[in-house]
């Protein structure tokens, strides 16, 4: 089936003429008429304008002009500007949104030939761990467990809708972005590749911010190469976002092939924490043989400050979101709810367009930096973030890498893990020291649970070394042969 | 430190968020939970340590003080919930 091709392997179809952009573009938009109804995945379909963009694909390939995604289809995170297409955060804030613009990442795709099937579910803001804090409701992982194959189970989040298009095969790879785990964490539980790259490497202009010092852009593929092409049709300066990196776009596909013999891989021990599951330590302790047996030397390493990382994010990112979140006032864009002063329709505005996750990072992130707590809170906070930027320089000076499990658990049913904010904000405990140093990290698919469900190993580098990432990644994949199939997708 | 229900409501009215009564005491004990939690962060020194605004490790670039950009009021303009001409439209701020 055309829905089942990895994205390498759709573009070396289209160019020989195997199939038309058009046939691909067509079984996915199928795919999402069957599966979107139960799944949830996209917010927004947007059928005319992907075969518009696939017949413009063909006529490219019948030139022999073709890009790195010519003909591609793929989901966009809700989160990311698209011209003339609906972008609502997953808020009711901006549910009447229609951007003017079109955001530099999605820029990229378009200018490598890419076609964009619709807009993928998130959490509210991209604030959330399993997609249930969306305005548009909650999205359904296609994984099942074995033993309870009724429970309807999370994709993870923020980015749930990305992960689960692409794992039920309603698009061939996704956008998403990445705060404190927002795509590795959703990888790991639909048994995706996801990559968070250095701060910089993407352009965060035209995404909806959250918290724009943690915020990354990323891919979401079905193999580490599809997530390695499209990180380089996503990543490359851009002038238009001030943090964005003046460095050129290496060839992440080619960093792939080049193995890991001779690469020092990094176990910080902080990451062992007690009650880790036996399977997601067995599964660790099996990443690291296989990478001992491809050649590289396994070194224990130390990231002293771990422990604190999520306490530290959610003082910063509240902080940056309360900032960031302060222009939805009811009156450029999004949603108004009139009241009798300027003052009132701005509380009465906020209060209907904001859901209670967004409502309590926005007072706690004022709060931290109100006066009398801004030293005590966000500036201990800063010096934290510097002293755990500074354990990852340290390890980075003995190891080329780290290898981690991405996840402390496999997915969770809906309903789990809601009753207390922080029981939801612990599965970030392994992906948010990368956010908060801005250093490079891939999830790999690596092997299943008990229950049949999916984990990842997380992989993190060198500052703007992706490409040994990549390498280390393609390690994992090949090593782990990881091909089990979530039991809902297209043509089941 | 624990919030009491007057803090509350004050950093309601410092978000811009409209809170009901009825809210305060779950909001109350949310974020007090939450605050709790963070409480961990005191057990680190810091001393002489400098804060990190961001994880790039790069120096900001400047750029030319000129205009680059804008000309299209109508496309400003487009998602604005009230307007009046080329302005955005609020309620009366001034008697």
């Amino acid at each position: 089936m055309l829905t089942d091709l990895t994205i390498a392997e759709a573009r070396d179809g289209l160019r020989a003429g195997r199939f038309s952009a058009v046939d691909l573009t067509m079984a996915h938009l199928l795919a999402i008429e069957a599966l979107n109804p139960r799944l949830n995945a996209f917010i927004t379909v947007s059928h005319s304008k992907a075969l518009a963009q696939a017949q413009a694909a063909d006529a490219a390939l019948a030139k022999g002009e073709h890009g790195a995604l010519t003909g591609i289809p793929l989901a966009i995170k809700d989160l990311f500007c698209t011209e003339g297409v609906r972008t609502t955060a997953g808020s009711r804030i901006l549910e009447p949104f229609v951007p003017p613009y079109e955001s530099t990442v999605t820029a990229n795709l378009l200018r490598d030939g890419a076609v964009f099937l619709g807009k993928a579910n998130l959490d509210e803001f991209a604030m959330g761990s399993s997609n249930m804090t969306s305005a548009f409701g909650p999205v359904e992982n296609p994984w099942k467990r074995l033993r309870d194959p009724d429970a309807v189970l999370v994709p993870g989040g923020s980015s749930g809708g990305s992960a689960a298009a692409v794992a039920a095969r309603m698009a061939m790879g996704a956008t998403g972005t990445d705060t404190g785990g927002s795509i590795r964490q959703p990888a790991a539980f639909c048994g995706l590749v996801g990559v968070k790259p250095s701060y910089g490497r993407c352009s965060r202009w035209g995404v909806v911010a959250f918290a724009s010092s943690l915020d990354h852009p990323g891919p979401f593929a079905r193999t580490v190469q599809d997530s390695a092409i499209m990180l380089g049709s996503m990543a490359g300066f851009d002038p238009k976002d001030s943090t964005s990196a003046e460095r050129p776009v290496p060839d992440y596909e080619a960093a792939c092939k080049r193995g890991v013999k001779g690469l020092r891989i990094g176990v910080p021990r902080e990451y062992l924490a007690d009650g880790m599951p036996a399977e997601i330590e067995a599964l660790w302790q099996q990443g690291l043989t296989w990478l001992r047996e491809a050649g590289a030397e396994i070194v224990d390493v130390s990231l002293p400050h771990t422990q604190y990382g999520l306490a530290t994010y959610y003082i910063v990112a509240p902080a940056e979101a309360s900032s960031n979140l302060a222009r939805y006032d009811g009156v450029r864009f999004g949603l108004r709810k009139d009241g009798g002063e300027l003052a009132e329709m701005y509380g009465n505005t906020r209060a209907a367009g904001f859901g209670p996750e967004v409502r309590r990072r926005i007072m706690i992130g004022t709060y931290v930096l109100s006066a009398g707590y801004y030293d005590a809170y966000y500036l201990r906070a800063q010096k934290i973030r510097a002293l755990i930027l500074r354990d990852f320089n340290d390890v980075f000076s003995q190891v080329d890498a780290l290898l981690t499990p991405t996840a402390p658990n496999a997915a969770f049913a809906q309903g789990e893990n809601m009753d207390d904010p922080i029981k939801m904000y612990l599965n970030d405990v392994f992906t948010v020291g990368a956010n908060l140093a801005g250093v490079p990290a891939i999830s790999v698919p690596a092997g299943l649970d008990a229950n049949g469900l999916p984990l990842g190993l997380q992989i993190i580098g060198r500052p703007f070394d992706e490409e040994t990432v990549f390498a280390v990644s393609a390690e994992i994949e090949r090593a782990a042969g990881f091909t089990a199939l979530p039991q809902i997708r297209a043509g089941q | 430190m624990s919030l009491d229900p007057a803090t509350i409501r004050r950093i309601a009215s410092l978000s811009r968020i409209r809170v009901e009564e009825d809210q305060v005491e779950s909001l109350q004990h949310e974020l007090n939970s939450i605050l709790g939690w963070i409480e961990q962060l005191n057990e680190v020194n810091v001393d002489g340590i400098e804060p990190l605004t961001g994880g790039a490790q790069m120096a900001m670039r400047m750029r030319d003080d000129v205009v680059t950009d804008g000309g299209y009021p109508e496309q400003v303009l487009s998602n604005a919930p009230d307007r009046n001409g080329e302005f955005f439209a609020v309620p009366k701020v001034v008697e």
